[in-house]
């Protein structure tokens, strides 16, 4: 990556400390800890099963760890559901697409904006100015994304309809939406293609240069994973096995014991 | 497909429906219907049912909460109704009639309460617990029906301004001017921030609360807009319809009619709360005249309501498994199919 980034790579933005999760007696997480910096892109790389995703969702809110704590820009998260940390401006995209499926994806984009609204109920409903108002400028916004990822074609088009490569996009447009600080992506480029792979490269790092957006992505695909991450965590059975940049990790021994001799090649 | 608005948030197609439809239920229908028997049994029972549908329709089609029990809250709004031009005569009808629906509200916020716990089947059967608990409720306290022995109570007369409302005709004006506005508003909300929320929360909550979409707010908050919708539906409907407040006429049956109305018409559409109060309320009328026609009397009376419960589930299972969208969504087919027809004779005319 060159020198010369709109965003240098800051400080701590979101540290996760000794987090442990299990389900039953599944232990998806085991007091695990690592730091993500701002405007970075961090990946966790991991085989099936590894924990990435229920990481996700412990900073995210979906699932409330057993032990440890989550820090966000230095204060501790108290309380830990969804829509709070959403609020925070922390937002994500999911493993197995979590779109609004019978909604056109303008519409979908446009809840991404929700946090930017403010009008009540009965302003929408009288369609006083203020609701109006707030309406058109957010509709612009996501006109904008909608641009950005190339997909002005289906902006009326209900979700469900959507082939998976397009709906993974329209997550993604979603996410962005928010403005978030911090974007939580789960295995972004899943069951895509080449090409279409290599446009998420794109978007991912247009975004992050863009608008130094701080992302945190899930990623099978290890030369993705070299090519567009600043720093990568290695999970397996729910432990940290490396942590670092890529070139780093990807001499760990352990980290090519565990993962990379076995997935790769 | 949305096209450009024009004023606020209506395309033209938009504006050219709603001028066709005042034009037709302000002006035409006046003049061409004849008796008062079109008020009294089709239109009037029709615009207050349909608007008890769009209640249906915004909790379940919207915000995706399968409740059942639209017909207590219309019991609720109808004798909130009652009593407060019993007790506050010197309120105008119009205030008393919306504080009916925000009464009804209230009982909306509070049954919609388990729809943070439970869904799907489990919340109809909860839900169902407004129904009977309403009923219950104005049956048990004589306060309710002003302690009347004689279990028939006559609603008041509509009274606007000191001009009483009270032939079909004049009380299906009333019914109009009341069904336009709230419809108005739940196009609205249903096309704005609101509605997106609402439907968000059905198509996968998860992800809505992610966005920072308040569950709770957004589940309670539909609960209570639908029960608005349901209270003034009901008040209109025992003081124009039913004449007479009788908690039996809001029994589980309306509450199941409501909801058929809702999954017949298309879920999730204005437009099918009304085709679809229109094919319920319509169908047993055709089916008896059709009946006694053909076989002059022959056959029970009970059969034929049998045969209509029959046709009512078969297309109930039709539909939810071909075309969940209903019969606005057939309605919009067929639109389209007659619109690029002419298109393509008048195109290719021209070509010719
Ligand atoms: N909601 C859940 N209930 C029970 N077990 C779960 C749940 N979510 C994840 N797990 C378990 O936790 C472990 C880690 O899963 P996950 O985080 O999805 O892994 P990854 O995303 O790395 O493939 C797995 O053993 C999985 O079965
Ligand atoms: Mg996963």
């Amino acid at each position: 990556m060159s020198e010369e980034r709109n965003f240098p790579i800051g400080n701590a933005i979101l540290e996760i400390k000794n987090i442990s999760l299990s389900f039953g007696g599944v232990k998806a997480i085991t007091n695990t800890s690592f730091t993500v910096l701002e405007h970075e892109i961090r990946a966790i790389i991991g085989p099936n099963g590894a924990g990435k995703s229920s990481l996700l969702n412990c900073i995210n809110g979906i699932y409330k760890p057993q032990e440890g704590s989550i820090s966000f820009k230095g204060k501790m998260l108290e309380k830990i559901n969804p829509n709070f940390i959403a609020q925070q401006g922390i937002s994500r995209t999911f493993q197995n697409l979590a779109l609004f499926k019978r909604m056109s994806v303008l519409d979908n984009i446009l809840v991404g904006r929700q946090l930017h609204m403010s009008a009540n109920f009965l302003q929408v409903a009288l369609q006083l100015p203020k609701a109006m108002e707030e309406e058109q400028s957010n509709l612009a916004k996501c006109e904008e994304i909608v641009e950005f990822l190339e997909i002005h074609h289906i902006r009326d088009t209900p979700v469900g309809k959507l082939p998976y490569g397009l709906q993974k996009k329209v997550e993604l447009g979603r996410a962005l939406a928010t403005d978030a600080e911090v974007l939580l992506l789960d295995e972004p480029m899943a069951g895509m293609n080449v090409e279409e792979k290599r446009e998420m490269c794109r978007f991912i790092l247009k975004v992050n240069d863009e608008l130094g957006t701080t992302m945190v992505l899930i990623e099978h695909d290890m030369g993705v994973v070299m090519d567009i991450s600043d720093n990568v965590v290695v999970l397996d059975y729910g432990k940290i096995i490396g942590d670092g940049p890529p070139d780093q990790v990807r001499s760990n021994q352990a980290v090519i014991d565990a993962y990379l001799g076995v997935a790769h090649d | 497909m949305k096209s450009k608005p024009v004023i606020l948030c209506y395309s033209r197609n938009d504006i050219t429906n709603f001028v066709v439809l005042m034009i037709l239920g302000f002006a035409i229908i006046p003049f061409i219907v004849p008796t008062d028997y079109w008020y009294t049994s089709i239109l009037i029972p029709w615009l207050c049912l349909s608007l008890a549908a769009i209640g249906q329709q915004i909790v379940m089609g919207y915000a995706g909460q399968l409740a059942l029990g639209a017909a207590g809250f219309m019991a609720a709004g109808a004798f909130a109704l009652f009593n407060l031009e019993l007790r506050l005569p010197f309120l105008p009808f119009p205030v008393a009639l919306g504080i009916a629906g925000l009464i009804a509200a209230a009982f909306g916020i509070i049954f919609g309460l388990p729809s943070l716990r439970v869904r799907g089947i489990y919340l109809m059967v909860a839900t169902l617990a407004s129904q009977f608990f309403i009923i219950w409720m104005i049956d048990k306290f004589g306060w309710f029906k002003n302690y009347d022995t004689s279990g028939i109570i006559t609603a008041q007369d509509i009274v606007i301004f000191n001009k009483p409302f009270t032939t079909p005709f004049e009380m299906y004006l009333v019914i109009m001017v009341v069904v336009t506005v709230l419809t108005i508003f739940a196009i609205n909300m249903t096309r704005g921030r609101t509605g997106r929320n609402w439907m968000a929360v059905r198509d996968m909550d998860l992800a809505a609360e992610s966005m920072g979409i308040s569950l709770l707010k957004t589940k309670l908050q539909a609960f209570a807009i639908s029960a608005f919708f349901c209270g003034v539906a009901g008040a209109l409907f025992a003081f124009t319809y039913l004449k007479s407040m009788e908690p039996v006429a809001f029994d589980i049956k309306l509450s199941f009619r409501i909801l058929f109305m809702v999954i017949l018409g298309g879920l999730g559409t204005i437009s099918g709360a009304f085709i679809g109060a229109a094919f319920i309320l319509l169908f047993p009328v055709v089916l008896n005249t059709f009946g006694n026609e053909f076989f002059h009397g022959m056959i029970d009376a009970t059969i034929i309501s049998s045969i209509e419960l029959v046709v009512f589930g078969v297309l109930i299972i039709v539909f939810m498994i071909y075309e969940p969208l209903g019969m606005a969504k057939l309605w919009e087919n067929l639109k389209l199919r007659i619109r690029s027809k002419f298109s393509n004779r008048f195109g290719g005319e021209q070509k010719a």
